[in-house]
C-alpha cells in the first residue's frame, strides 16, 4: 500500500481517514477495513514528518454536510462584516468629507483660523478646532494618566486586598456612567469653580473674553476623569501580569517597596502603561457629548481659559442646522476626526505588537 | 557611613519614598473621592425628582404630566432591536474566528478591523449613521436607523467578549464531541455554545449598558422622540419613528438648563449602570472556569492535580 498525500502518521504507522465514521471505527471493532496500516517508508521520512504536525482532529471532517458548509459560510459572512462595516465607513467618510477641501481649498480648511460658515462671505478654518482637540486631549492624558497609573499602583501593590476588592467596582461604575451624566456634573460643579478661578486670574483684566467658566480647562477635567477608568483598567491588569519573580527578585536585594514599584514593575509593565495611554488618547479625541456644553463652544486658541470648541463638539452643536457647504465641511471636520482615530489605533496596534513580543521572550 | 545603617533591621528611611507612597496613596483617594463625588451629587440630586409620576408619564402640557415613560419604552426598543441584530453577528464573527478560520490574512483583517470598529469614537458612527442608513437607505431619523448604527458599535464588543468565552472552553471538548462522531455545526451548538454562555452573556449584558450610555451616536440618527405607542400597529411602526433614548432626553434638558429633570434621569442612568455592573459580576463569578477549579482544589484540600 503506497503512502498517498493525506495520510497521517503516529510513530511508524501510518493511518488514511476517510470521514469521521470511520474516525471512530477504527477505534472500535471494525478498524481494519477502512484503516491503513503500513510500516514507514525511510526514503519518505521528513516529508512525512512534516504532514504529521499538520493533522488535526477537527479539519479531518471531510464529508460535509450541507448543513455544514452552510453554517460554515455563514459564520464567515459574519466575521467578513466587520471589514465591510470598516470598508463602508471609510468609504462614505471620505465620499462626504472630501468635496468640501476640493470647493474651499485644503489649506483654507486645515490652516485657516476664522470659522464662520453662516457669514455673508463664509469662512471655513478649522485650524483652531484641530489645534483644541490636540491640546484638549494632551492635557487631558497628562493630568489623566499620571492619576490613573498611580491608582492602578495603589490597587495592584499598595492597597490591602479587601480595599482593592472594595474599591474595583467603583471603577468600573465609573466606566460606565454615561457621557452625559459627567457632562451635567461638570457644568454644576466645574463650571462655578471655573468661573471664580477666572475672576481671581483675570481681576481687572480689560481684554479677557469672559467665559462664564465654560472653558478649555474645564473640558480638560472632564476629559481626565473619563479617561481615568479606561487608564486604570489597562495599567492595572498590565502591572498584575509582571512576574512575582521580578518583585521577589527587587526586594530580595533590598530595595524598598517603592522603589521595587518605580524601578521594575512600572518598566517591565511598560507597554500595558502605552496600551493605556493610546486608548485615553482615542476616548478623549472621540468623546463628543460629555464635554459640548462645559467647553463653550466658541472657536478659539487653545488656551486654558478661553472658550474653546472641540473637532466632535464643532460636528455636534452645528450638524442639525447646516445646510450646504457649511454641512460638508462639518464632514470634513469629521474625516479629519477618523483620519486622527485611524492613526492612534495603527500606533496601537504597533505597542499591542510590540508587547505581545515583549512577552514571548 | 551612619551607624544606624550597620544593623539589618533598621530600615533606612528614603524621603523619595515617602513622597512617591503619599503621591499614589492621594491619586487613589482623588479616584474614589471622584466616583463617590459624581455618584453622591448625582443621587442627591436625582432622588428629589423621581417619582412615580416621573417614571410612568411623557411630557404633555394637556394633561400637566412631565415623565420619562417614552424614552424608557425607547431605549428599550433601541436596545432590543440592536441586539436582535448585533447578537448573531458578532456570536457568528467570534464563531468563525475562533473555530472555523485558518490563521492567514482574513483572520487578520478581521481581527485588525474589529479592532478598528471598537476605536472609532461614537459621534463618527452618529455622522455615518445619519448619512448611510438615514440618507442613503432612506430611514431618515427613526429608531431602525439608531439600532442599525449602535449594531456596528457594539459588535466588536461582543465579538470580543464571545472569542473569549470560547478560548476558555477546553479543547478536549472539541476533540470529544468530533471523537463521538458530532458534526462541527453540531458540535457548536451543543457543546461549545452552551459552555461559552456565560462570556457571551456577559458581552451582551456590557453591550446593554455601551447602549444605555450611548448618546453622541443617536442624536442624528434615532431623533428625539418622547411618545408612547398607542395601538398595537403603532408598537410596531413606531420602530420606524424618531425616539430618543434616555441618554438623549437628559442632554436636551441639560442645554436647555432643566438641570432638576436631567439630574432625575443621570440617576435612573446610574442605577442601570449599577445594575448591569451587579450583574456582569454575578456572571463571571458563576461560571468562570478557572474559578470553578479553584473550589475544587480547596474541597480535596489541594492535592486536586486534574487540569
Amino acid at each position: 500500500m503506497a503512502v498517498e498525500k493525506d495520510d497521517f502518521c503516529i510513530g511508524k504507522i501510518y493511518f488514511r481517514y476517510g470521514n469521521f465514521t470511520t474516525f471512530i471505527r477504527w477505534s472500535g471493532v471494525e478498524r481494519k477495513k477502512n484503516v491503513i496500516f503500513c510500516v514507514r517508508d525511510k526514503k519518505k521520512k521528513r516529508g512525512m514528518h512534516m504532514r504529521s504536525k499538520s493533522f488535526s482532529i477537527v479539519g479531518s471532517n471531510k464529508a460535509r454536510s450541507i448543513t455544514e458548509r452552510t453554517a460554515g459560510c455563514i459564520f464567515m459572512i459574519c466575521g467578513v462584516f466587520a471589514i465591510l462595516a470598516v470598508a463602508v465607513i471609510t468609504l462614505y467618510m471620505i465620499l462626504k468629507g472630501a468635496p468640501a477641501l476640493g470647493k474651499v481649498g485644503i489649506a483654507e480648511i486645515l490652516l485657516g483660523t476664522v470659522w464662520a460658515p453662516t457669514a455673508a462671505e463664509p469662512s471655513f478654518g478649522i485650524l483652531y478646532i484641530i489645534l483644541t482637540s490636540i491640546v484638549g486631549t494632551m492635557l487631558a492624558v497628562l493630568i489623566g494618566v499620571p492619576v490613573g497609573v498611580l491608582t492602578a499602583v495603589f490597587l495592584a501593590e499598595a492597597a490591602p486586598p479587601r480595599l482593592a476588592k472594595a474599591v474595583r467596582p467603583a471603577v468600573e461604575l465609573l466606566a460606565g456612567i454615561p457621557s452625559v451624566v459627567y457632562g451635567l456634573v461638570g457644568i454644576l460643579i466645574l463650571n462655578p469653580l471655573m468661573y471664580k478661578l477666572e475672576m481671581f486670574v483675570f481681576k481687572g483684566s480689560t481684554t479677557h473674553q469672559w467665559t462664564g467658566g465654560s472653558n478649555l480647562l474645564c473640558a480638560v477635567l472632564v476629559l481626565a476623569v473619563m479617561i481615568l477608568p479606561t487608564v486604570i483598567n489597562i495599567s492595572e491588569s498590565a502591572l498584575r501580569a509582571v512576574p512575582k519573580d521580578y518583585k521577589m527578585t527587587s526586594l530580595a536585594l533590598g530595595a524598598t517597596r517603592i522603589q521595587t514599584i518605580f524601578h521594575v514593575l512600572l518598566p517591565s509593565a511598560k507597554s500595558g502603561i502605552a496600551t493605556a495611554v493610546v486608548l485615553g488618547v482615542g476616548r478623549a479625541i472621540g468623546e463628543a457629548m460629555a464635554i459640548c456644553l462645559v467647553a463653550g463652544n466658541s472657536v478659539n486658541i487653545p488656551l486654558p481659559f478661553n472658550s474653546v470648541r472641540f473637532l466632535t463638539t464643532a460636528m455636534v452643536s452645528e450638524m442639525s442646522y447646516s445646510s450646504g457647504l457649511h454641512r460638508e465641511v462639518l464632514f470634513t471636520i469629521g474625516l479629519v476626526l477618523f483620519v486622527f482615530i485611524m492613526i492612534i489605533n495603527l500606533i496601537l496596534s504597533r505597542v499591542m505588537k510590540k508587547g505581545a513580543e515583549h512577552g514571548d521572550k | 557611613m551612619e551607624t544606624n545603617n550597620n544593623s539589618l533591621f533598621v530600615k533606612r528611611k528614603r524621603p523619595t519614598d515617602m513622597v512617591l507612597k503619599v503621591l499614589i496613596y492621594f491619586c487613589a483617594i482623588l479616584s474614589i473621592s471622584l466616583v463617590i463625588g459624581i455618584g453622591g451629587y448625582v443621587f442627591v440630586r436625582g432622588i428629589k425628582a423621581i417619582n412615580w409620576q416621573f417614571l410612568t408619564t411623557v411630557p404633555s402640557s394637556r394633561k400637566g404630566t412631565f415623565g420619562i415613560a417614552g424614552n424608557l419604552v425607547n431605549t428599550l426598543y433601541i436596545i432590543v432591536i440592536t441586539l436582535l441584530i448585533a447578537t448573531p453577528l458578532g456570536i457568528g464573527a467570534a464563531i468563525y474566528l475562533n473555530e472555523y478560520a485558518k490563521p492567514g490574512k482574513l483572520v487578520r483583517a478581521i481581527e485588525f478591523t474589529t479592532e478598528t470598529l471598537s476605536g472609532i469614537p461614537s459621534i463618527i458612527f452618529g455622522l455615518f449613521g445619519m448619512v448611510f442608513f438615514g440618507t442613503t437607505l432612506g430611514l431618515s431619523y427613526s429608531i431602525l436607523t439608531g439600532a442599525l448604527t449602535l449594531t456596528l458599535l457594539i459588535l466588536p464588543l461582543i465579538t470580543r467578549n464571545t472569542q473569549e468565552a470560547l478560548r476558555t472552553v477546553p479543547d478536549s471538548y472539541r476533540s470529544g464531541a468530533l471523537g463521538i462522531g458530532a458534526t462541527k455545526w453540531y458540535m457548536i451548538r451543543t457543546i461549545l455554545l452552551p459552555s461559552a454562555m456565560p462570556g457571551i452573556l456577559t458581552g451582551v449584558i456590557l453591550a446593554i449598558g455601551r447602549i444605555v450610555g450611548e448618546s453622541a451616536a443617536l442624536i442624528f440618527t434615532a431623533g428625539s422622540g418622547y411618545l408612547l405607542p398607542k395601538t398595537v400597529g403603532g408598537a410596531f411602526h413606531k420602530v420606524l419613528e424618531s425616539g430618543g433614548t434616555l441618554t438623549i432626553e437628559m442632554y436636551l434638558r441639560m442645554s436647555n438648563a432643566e438641570y432638576d429633570y436631567a439630574f432625575g434621569i443621570a440617576l435612573v442612568l446610574l442605577v442601570i449602570v449599577m445594575g448591569i455592573n451587579a450583574l456582569t459580576k454575578v456572571l463571571t463569578k458563576r461560571f468562570d472556569v478557572t474559578r470553578m477549579d479553584e473550589r475544587k482544589k480547596k474541597k480535596t484540600g489541594g492535592n486536586y492535580a486534574g487540569k
